[in-house]
C-alpha cells in the first residue's frame, strides 16, 4: 500500500493538532474498537470559521485526513465547511488507497459533527442544515 | 540523535546473508544444469540437489528421503493438511485439530477444508499465548486425521509444547503437523527426537533467499501429489528444481543450526532490554509468555497509539517494525493472534513487534528504546482515546 507524498507530509507534519479550550463546536467520530477516533474543534466568529484544531487515533491516512480537513475549512465561512465532501479531502491528498477512502469519510463526518455541536449551543437544531451524520459504515 | 537504519522485522522477512549467497552463485551461470540430465553438468546438479537435502534433514535430525523441498512455508503448511486428509477420508477420517492462532497458511487451508466435509476443533491459547496438550489430548477423537499446530506463532513469539503435543498424538495414533517457521533456526529441533510426523520450513525466515522452502514428512506417512509432471521429489512434487535456491537454503540451514544456543542467548539478552525498556511506558503490556518464547521476538501492546502510525513514525526514523493493526493486515479487524490472547479490540490495534537477530547490536537496542518513546508520546499527545484513558485513570 503506497501513500502519497502529501499524505506522508501531513501525517509527518500535522497542521491544527491539538484541542481549543473555548470552542464553539466540538465534535467526535469514529470508536476505539475500528482503531479510529476524530475529535475536531472549531472556534467561529461571524460565521467563519476562525480557528481549527483536532486530536485523532487511528492510521497514517487517519491523521492526513484529519489534518487536510482542517486546512480546507480553516478562515473558511460555515457554508463552505458544510460542502466539504470526502472527496475533496481525497483530492487535496493526491489520492488515498482504497482501503483507506474511509478515513475521509470520517474527516468529513468529524466537522459536520462540531458543525452540529455549534448549533445545538446556539439553540438551533442542526438536522435540517448540517443533516444526518451516518455511523461508520465499516464498524457496522 | 543521529539517525540510524535498523531492520527489527526479521520475523517478516530476512537478508540474505553472505555465505548463502556465496554458496548460490555458482549454480546461476556455472553449475546451470537441469538435476535430471544425464551428463556430468546434470549429475552434479543433481548431487548438489541430494547433498542440500542430506544438510537440511540433518540440521533437523531426519533422513534425507524425508524431505520434500517446496516453494515456500505456506505451500509446506497447505501440502502436509492436505495430503493427510485426503489420503485419510476413505479410512472415515474427517476431523482435523488446529490452535486459534495458526499462521493463515493453516486456517485458511482448514477453512477450505471444512467446505468439503471436514470438521475443525480450533483449540484457545489463553493468555499466554500457549497451547495446552491436555486440550489436544480432549479433542482428538476416533476420526481425527491430524493435529497441526505452530512450533512458535509468527506475531507474539510463544513457543508452543511440540513435544508434549507430539506424544499425545503418538498415544493416540494421530499425526502430528507443525508450522515450524519461526522456530527453525532459532531453537534446536530434532524430529525424531521429538516424535514429530510433518513440519513445514521456509528459507527467506532464516537468511536464504525468498521463494524456497521444505516440508519433513516422517517415512510412512501417506502423501499426495501437489504436482504432476516429471519425477522430481520423489514423483510428489515435479517441476525442475529451483537449485540456487535449495542450495543457498541448505547452506543457510547449516548456519543457522550451528552455534544456534548460543546466538540464541545472546539474541534474547537484547530482546529482553526492548522488552523492559518499553515497558517502562504505561499502559503497556508484552503480549505471550515471557519466557516461553522466540529469542528474537517482542509483541508489545501499546494502549491510546494506532499501530499504523506507529510503524509509519518508526519508519521516518529508520526503524522497521510491524504491528498487528487492522490497517496494517488489510482488513477491518486487529489480528486474531491478540485477539486470541483476549485483548480487546482497541488495544490490539496498538501492537508493535519487534524480531531483532543475531546482526541486533546493543547500539540498536539503545537507539529503539531512544526512538520508541517520543514517537509513542507525540502520537499520545494528539490521541483523543489517550486523553479518555488518562481521565478515566484520573478519575
Amino acid at each position: 500500500m503506497l501513500y502519497s507524498e502529501k499524505v506522508l507530509d501531513h501525517f509527518s507534519n500535522p497542521r491544527n493538532v491539538g484541542e481549543i479550550e473555548d470552542a464553539d463546536g466540538i465534535g467526535e467520530v469514529g470508536n476505539a474498537k475500528c482503531g479510529d477516533i476524530m475529535k475536531m474543534y472549531l472556534k467561529i466568529d461571524n460565521g467563519i470559521i476562525s480557528d481549527v484544531k483536532f486530536k485523532t487515533f487511528g492510521c497514517g491516512a487517519a491523521v492526513a485526513t484529519s489534518s487536510m480537513a482542517t486546512e480546507l475549512i480553516k478562515g473558511k465561512p460555515i457554508e463552505d465547511a458544510l460542502k466539504l465532501t470526502n472527496k475533496a479531502v481525497v483530492e487535496a491528498l493526491d489520492g488515498l488507497p482504497a482501503v483507506k477512502l474511509h478515513c475521509s469519510v470520517l474527516a468529513e463526518q468529524a466537522i459536520k459533527s462540531a458543525l452540529s455541536d455549534y448549533y445545538t449551543r446556539q439553540g438551533i437544531d442542526p438536522l435540517p442544515i448540517v443533516g444526518e451524520i451516518s455511523e461508520c459504515e465499516h464498524c457496522h | 540523535m543521529k539517525k540510524r537504519f535498523i531492520y527489527a522485522d526479521n520475523a517478516a522477512t530476512t537478508r540474505v546473508s553472505e555465505p548463502v549467497l556465496q554458496a548460490m552463485m555458482p549454480y546461476f551461470t556455472e553449475q546451470y544444469g537441469n538435476a535430471s540430465s544425464i551428463y556430468e553438468l546434470g549429475r552434479s546438479a543433481k548431487k548438489a540437489l541430494e547433498t542440500a537435502r542430506e544438510t537440511v534433514a540433518k540440521s533437523i535430525g531426519a533422513e534425507p528421503s524425508e524431505i520434500y523441498f517446496t516453494s515456500c512455508g505456506s505451500e509446506s503448511d497447505n501440502w502436509a493438511i492436505r495430503s493427510v486428509c485426503e489420503r485419510l477420508t476413505p479410512k472415515g477420517k474427517k476431523h482435523i485439530i488446529t490452535s486459534v492462532f495458526e499462521h493463515h497458511a493453516i486456517l485458511h487451508t482448514c477453512q477450505a477444508l471444512e467446505k468439503n466435509g471436514f470438521e475443525v476443533t480450533y483449540l484457545p491459547v489463553y493468555e499466554n499465548g500457549i497451547v495446552k496438550p491436555e486440550d489436544v489430548k480432549n479433542a482428538i477423537r476416533e476420526d481425527t486425521a491430524i493435529v497441526t499446530i505452530m512450533y512458535a506463532n509468527n506475531e507474539i513469539g510463544t513457543i508452543q509444547p511440540v513435544e508434549e503435543i507430539a506424544a499425545v498424538c503418538k498415544e493416540k495414533g494421530v499425526i502430528f503437523h507443525t508450522d515450524a517457521v519461526q522456530a527453525v533456526g532459532h531453537v534446536k529441533i530434532d524430529v525424531h527426537a521429538q516424535g514429530i510426523d510433518m513440519l513445514s520450513i521456509s528459507g527467506h525466515k532464516i537468511h536464504a533467499q525468498k521463494g524456497v522452502g521444505a516440508l519433513y514428512v516422517r517415512k510412512g506417512i501417506p502423501m499426495t501429489n501437489l504436482i504432476y509432471g516429471g519425477a522430481q521429489e520423489r514423483n510428489r512434487r515435479a517441476g525442475t528444481e529451483n537449485l540456487p535456491a535449495i542450495v543457498g537454503f541448505a547452506k543457510a540451514m547449516e548456519l543457522a543450526n550451528t552455534d544456534i544456543e548460543e546466538r540464541g542467548r545472546k539474541t534474547a539478552v537484547l530482546r529482553d532490554r526492548l522488552i523492559d525498556g518499553i515497558l517502562k511506558l504505561p499502559r503497556t503490556r508484552l503480549n505471550g509468555d515471557r519466557e516461553k518464547r522466540l529469542p528474537g521476538t517482542v509483541n508489545i501492546s501499546i494502549e491510546g497509539v494506532e499501530g499504523e502510525s506507529l510503524l509509519l513514525m518508526l519508519d521516518m526514523n529508520g526503524i522497521c517494525a510491524s504491528s498487528g493493526s487492522a490497517c496494517t493486515s488489510g482488513s477491518l479487524d486487529p489480528s486474531h493472534v491478540l485477539l486470541a490472547l483476549g485483548l480487546k479490540h482497541e488495544v490490539a490495534h496498538g501492537s508493535l513487534r519487534l524480531s531483532i537477530n543475531e546482526d541486533t547490536t546493543d547500539e540498536d537496542v539503545d537507539y529503539i528504546l531512544e526512538v520508541v518513546p517520543k514517537v509513542v508520546n507525540r502520537l499520545r499527545d494528539m490521541s483523543p482515546l489517550w486523553e479518555r484513558i488518562c481521565k478515566e485513570e484520573s478519575v
